[in-house]
């Protein structure tokens, strides 16, 4: 298997290529870009998947979701190198998809995450939000795409993703894309990329808050929307953790 | 305790303050007051060391340390506290834990030990009660969706649970109902009111130094101090107004 993370590829800040590169990345990982997991949740049934913890620079994931059951995945990108998680979904009748990503880190790395949501029958619901921290030269993409059968009525899809870019040399790209055949469907995207609030950020330096302090408080509340659905309080934590400690990481 | 020599500050290359000079006894509650626009909340930022308000001449000393050279935590952990005239909301902070992580910041810079969780929120419960802010409210985020009252009665169980030596209070009565600027005078009295503190009041109004009475008011118009008195200086401003008093005083 190819280590995509040793590939020389082109940046994101050259004219010809753009964030989640498909074609390229087929190109220049074949086998990584053409194998899948793929898991069934059978009806009624949860299922939760975190994902994104192997060495692997791509990881593709398949899923059906039965009648009533549930997928809830959720990662963290945060290496120092090319990393791409990506997630197809295919919703039966009242089937739900829960995502939750973070992409935290700096230096050269790009993150990203690729979403593949297809509402096949109708009364399903997907909710997706990623949040991305980033600094040095590194860049954070979320891809997300939503497809709705014309029958999949009453089918409800939600994205959202923000970043906070903590250097200028940062980037984040968000590219949602919707292809919708029914009609009693609801569909919210949100997006905002932005900086660290500077006055939420002096007014705790006013309050005693050394600034990588502050600093981690506020990243702390902003990723943590990512993982308010995860259930489990002690694996919250840990990812939690796992994400903030990129950010101690950081030398800002 | 707090000195102020011939400060000189500017926002975005205007500048704001023009050789302002002030003197705060430990000991002394020293009311500001001076029409819209004069500097106050400037010299409030100044003094609490917020990015962008450049300091462009003067000095000031605090307890003997020039403050211009700390840091606003730094500024924070050696006993500088500024109640905000717009308090600022964090969403996705909660007050106590916010609260409780400046605290124990504070502590550690002066080489104390830290509150534990147990000890925190006893010290929280205690404030809020003297400010009788309900205890749901320290729970919540930090000043999100609070009333503008709410959020000024928060700032004064921050003052309170951080125990500065020194606060700077910028018109933390406005946006107060009439018996929450009683609450939150007597708080300022109780929290404040000490031979070893002190207090720069800025204010518009002389209900609220019926409330926290001054030893010293202070009118300050046009980037200075232009006139130091007693409290009765504050009754006459609310009688005759800034135009006549400082007419009157040339
Ligand atoms: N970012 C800025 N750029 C330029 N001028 C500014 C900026 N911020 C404040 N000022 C100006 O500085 C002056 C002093 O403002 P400041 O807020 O200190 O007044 P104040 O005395 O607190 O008034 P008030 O009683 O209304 O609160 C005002 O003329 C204001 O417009
Ligand atoms: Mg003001």
């Amino acid at each position: 298997m190819t280590d995509t993370a040793t590939l020389p590829r082109p940046t994101n800040r050259d004219e010809d290529w753009r964030y989640s590169d498909g074609k390229f990345l087929a190109e220049s990982a074949p086998e990584a870009m053409q194998t899948w997991s793929e898991i069934e949740v059978p009806a009624g049934e949860t299922r939760c998947e975190i994902l994104a913890t192997g060495e692997g620079a791509v990881e593709r994931l398949r899923v059906t979701v039965g009648k009533g059951a549930r997928l809830e995945a959720f990662a963290i990108l945060d290496k120092d190198s090319y990393r791409r998680t990506e997630v197809e979904v295919t919703l039966h009748d009242g089937a739900h998809f829960e995502f939750g990503g973070v992409t935290i880190g700096g230096g050269e790395a790009t993150q990203e995450f690729v979403t593949r949501t297809i509402h096949a029958e109708p009364n399903g619901t997907s909710n997706q939000t990623v949040r991305a921290v980033h600094w040095g030269k590194a860049t954070g993409n979320f891809l997300g795409r939503i497809e709705v059968v014309r029958d999949a009525q009453k089918t409800d899809a939600a994205q959202n993703f923000r970043a906070i870019l903590l250097e200028k040399g940062a980037t984040a790209n968000t590219k949602p894309e919707l292809e919708i055949y029914a009609d009693d469907v609801q569909c919210a995207h949100g997006a905002a990329i932005g900086q660290m609030d500077e006055m939420a950020g002096y007014y705790m330096a006013s309050r005693g808050l050394p600034p990588k302090v502050a600093r981690k408080l506020l990243v702390q509340a902003f990723i943590g929307d990512a993982f308010v659905e995860l259930a489990d309080d002690g694996l919250r934590e840990e990812m939690m953790e796992q994400a903030l400690a990129k950010l101690d990481e950081a030398e800002l | 305790m707090l000195i102020i020599e011939n400060l000189s500050a500017e926002i975005d290359g205007k500048q704001i303050l023009n050789g302002l000079t002030l003197t705060v006894e430990a000991g002394e509650i020293h009311a500001i007051m001076g029409p819209n626009g004069a500097g106050k909340s400037t010299l409030a930022y100044v003094l609490g060391g917020r990015p962008g308000y450049e300091v462009t001449g003067g000095s000031v000393t605090f307890n003997g340390k020039d403050l211009l050279d700390m840091d606003p935590h730094e500024r924070a952990a050696a006993g500088m506290f500024l109640g905000f005239q717009y308090p600022v909301e964090i969403p996705g902070v909660s007050n106590v834990q916010f609260l409780r992580e400046a605290l124990n910041s504070q502590r550690k810079a002066r080489g104390e030990e830290p509150l534990s969780g147990g000890e925190f929120l006893k010290l929280a419960k205690e404030k809020a009660g003297l400010l009788k802010l309900d205890m749901d409210m320290l729970k919540r985020n930090v000043n999100v969706g609070f009333s503008g009252g709410e959020k000024k009665r928060n700032e004064m169980v921050q003052m309170g649970i951080l125990d500065p030596q020194f606060a700077v209070l910028d018109e933390t009565d406005s946006g107060l109902d009439i018996d929450a600027l009683r609450v939150v005078g007597e708080g300022i009295n109780t929290i404040m009111r000490d031979p070893a503190k002190g207090v720069l009041l800025i204010t518009h109004y002389q209900r609220l130094l019926d409330v926290v009475q001054p030893d010293k008011v202070s009118i300050l118009a046009k980037g200075r101090i232009v006139e130091t008195g007693g409290p009765e200086l504050a009754h006459r401003l609310e009688e005759e107004g800034y135009d006549a008093v400082m007419k009157e005083d040339a």
